[in-house]
């Protein structure tokens, strides 16, 4: 075939009017312009239109769920952390299901048919929850049936693995995780996490593929370590049940502080209530009762009479004061001992711990430096370190005390503490004469070094000493709590047994009596102090020395051991000595 | 000018096709991101509940039951503890005492 060349083409060479390619020019010309007009429309006067439906597509917000913070002990036992749940919840108007699907649902709840089917049925609610805290077995169970008008919602489920050993530290929180009680309460704000949210826009297959906007940054909640030891805690736990069941009491109470630090190393109440079963709760279970409980401390309190005597001067530990003959009359009202005593010196009283010996001391100083006394130990005075139902007890002021009161007072009646008011106060002996707030956190009040701690000198460190010595003859032979002594360590302390007051009417219950005990260990340099409380033994035992000091000596002898204290008792024959392998060698 | 033109429109091409795979990019990562944080909050909550157990088989009051019960162990108290008081000076190592020293291997 014969080519033609392009120029040469014969068709090229056909004239058209000139007319038509104008028209196709223009047409195309109005077809730019249409388009023109159309961008500037779309990108110019139409855009917020266009971006709310492209967001109404793709743009979604998306919840960041913050955990509540763990609670753990010193040694990092967990004490409280919370887990993933689910609630189940149901929209009435939407839910479309057969009979045999609400008798599977109700197996997976474990909840009865009737109540479940009643539910669903409710005819004014659009927002009903089935159940809550469910465990992600069971919700993922139920999101398989796929049941119409039935949706699940995030949760967390709080668990206490210690149980009923810290419930009363610890506390615990409610289904929508704001604390109810104790640690969990008072530090509802440092332990609440913060939800957050933010905008991101997904593809079409619900991947996020980019975050527009952080509209709430997510807080998780802080951890908290708390001084609580778990081993102390279990020590004192089976101790003062052992003790409470022996006794049949109706309560009883322990702390445990260490002393160089102001930690609180463990704190038991009885009775007591496992928080992670809490259907069937009573106040009498919930109480803590170590700071909500105030009562009369009866003679633990004479020390502090003592202490003071000796810092102003007025006594010497060797002044002699007249007990005999066991009663003493000050105006209408007769102040006795159990049984006379004869001339004792100052510190005898104590040892044998005289009502009438320290009342007698207490009478020859003014009523406003007891108080003075009281009010700087701690007495009186609402602990400041936030605890829930922490009560302040009682200590009137000085000015309307008559006489007989400043009498009664001076060994522990007519004025109210609770349990770790006196507990703190006895720092002051173990701590040559200073007292240090407490805390329920680790390492809160020191960076290193036990002299970081900042406390009050009440008494000088001479007295502290002289106060050691005498409390450690209490709790020696011929004192009033021989039971309390321990195996290798020295320990000091103070009895106290008081009568509780008349439920109906005025004046003392004759057969209601509060045992406690309140001491430290080893004396030669103080670790810890424990405070026992015991409350209506109802055995026929009930002075402080039987029923608190055994608890006492089981519990610091097993406690310092724990903490790797060395013995400072003088018990030759249980110190293997250096060589001693060598001598055997021989 | 042609070329100039040719250029410029090929680099405009390039440089469009670039930003497209960037942008891919980016959202691949960004998924990738967001699966690892999902992955993540997965393990912290797979690791609380492994403290949890941890917990719970370290309890005081299943180790003492354990150790009364299956190894009829008696808790420790001050009369039966033996303390040693540590050497001031370390001399030579002491010969062990026979009933101390490890025994020879019994050959059958």
């Amino acid at each position: 075939m014969k080519s033609v060349r392009f120029h040469a083409s014969p068709v090229l060479a056909v004239k058209l009017p000139a007319w038509r390619s104008r028209v196709i020019l223009c047409a195309i010309f109005v077809g730019f312009i249409a388009l023109l007009v159309r961008a500037i429309w779309l990108q110019a006067f139409s855009v917020d239109f266009l971006q709310s439906q492209g967001e109404q597509r793709y743009a979604r917000n998306v919840e960041m769920p913050a955990t509540r913070g763990k609670i753990t002990d010193r040694n990092g036992e967990v004490l409280a952390s919370s887990v993933p749940a689910w609630a189940i919840w149901a929209e009435p108007e939407e839910v479309d299901v057969t009979p045999a699907q609400v008798a599977e649902l109700a197996k997976l709840l474990d909840m009865p048919k009737a109540e479940l089917a009643r539910k669903l049925a409710d005819p004014v609610r659009k927002f009903m929850y089935l159940k809550r805290q469910v465990s992600p077995d069971v919700a993922n169970a139920v999101e398989q049936m796929d049941l119409a008008g039935i949706h699940r919602r995030k949760e967390y489920h709080r668990e206490y693995p210690e149980g009923d050993l810290t419930a009363h530290v610890v506390g615990y929180t409610d289904v929508d995780d704001a604390g109810q009680e104790g640690i969990e309460l008072a530090w509802q704000h440092a332990l609440a996490g913060q939800n957050g949210s933010k905008r991101v826009i997904r593809n079409r297959r619900g991947q996020a593929i980019e975050d527009v906007a952080s509209i709430r940054v997510p807080h998780d909640g802080s951890d908290l370590t708390l001084s609580i030891d778990s081993k102390v805690q279990y020590i004192a736990y089976t101790e003062l049940k052992r003790a409470k069941e022996a006794m049949n009491a109706v309560a009883a109470s322990i702390v445990v502080l260490d002393v160089r630090s102001g930690e609180v190393l463990a704190l038991v109440n009885f009775p007591t209530y496992d928080p992670n079963e809490r259907k069937k709760l009573s106040g009498e279970q919930l109480r803590n009762r170590a700071f909500t409980d105030t009562f009369e401390p009866g003679s633990v309190l004479k020390p502090f009479t003592i202490a003071l005597a000796l810092e102003r001067g007025v006594v010497k530990p060797d002044t002699i004061v007249q007990t005999s003959p066991g009663r003493l009359t000050i105006g209408t009202a007769t102040i006795s001992d159990s049984h006379a005593h004869g001339p004792l010196t100052v510190e005898e009283i104590v040892k044998v711990s005289s009502n009438i010996g320290t009342a007698k001391v207490a009478l020859r100083m003014e009523p406003q430096q007891m108080w003075e006394m009281f009010t700087a130990v701690g007495l009186g005075q609402a602990p400041k370190w936030g605890f829930p139902g922490a009560r302040a007890g009682r200590v009137r002021p000085y000015k309307s005390w008559r006489p007989i009161e400043q009498a009664t007072m001076s060994y522990g009646y007519g004025l109210s503490v609770s349990l770790i008011q006196i507990a703190r106060a006895y720092t002051m002996f173990a701590r040559d004469g200073e007292i240090i707030p407490l805390t329920f956190f680790k390492g809160a009040q020191r960076s290193g070094d036990v002299e970081a701690v900042k406390g009050v000198q009440v008494i000088s460190p001479a007295t502290a000493r002289e106060m050691r010595h005498m409390l450690e003859m209490a709790a020696g032979p011929g004192g009033t709590a021989p039971k309390a002594q321990v195996v290798g360590y020295r320990v000091a302390g103070k009895t106290g047994t008081a009568h509780k007051l008349a439920k109906e009417g005025r004046g003392y219950d004759a057969n209601r009596y509060v045992g406690s005990f309140v001491g430290f260990a080893p004396v030669s340099n103080p670790r810890i102090v424990v405070a026992v409380m015991i409350d209506e033994p109802s055995t026929g035992v009930y002075f402080g020395g039987d029923v608190a000091a055994p608890v006492f000596s089981a519990v610091v002898g097993a406690t310092l051991r724990t903490l790797n204290i060395e013995p400072d008792s003088p018990i030759k024959s249980l110190v293997i000595p250096a060589d001693g392998l060598k001598e055997a060698a021989l | 000018m042609n070329r100039v033109s040719v250029l410029c429109l090929a680099l405009i091409v390039a440089s469009a096709l670039s930003l497209v795979s960037a942008q891919y990019r980016a959202r691949q990562l960004f998924i990738d991101l967001e699966t690892a944080k999902g992955v993540e909050r997965k393990l912290d909550v797979e690791w609380r509940v492994l403290q949890l157990d941890q917990t719970n088989y370290s309890k005081h009051s299943l180790i003492e039951s354990a150790a009364v019960r299956d190894l009829h162990m008696v808790p420790a108290n001050a009369k039966r503890l033996r303390y040693l008081a540590v050497p001031t000076r370390v001399t030579s190592a002491p010969a062990l005492p026979s009933a101390l020293a490890p025994r020879d291997p019994v050959v059958p």
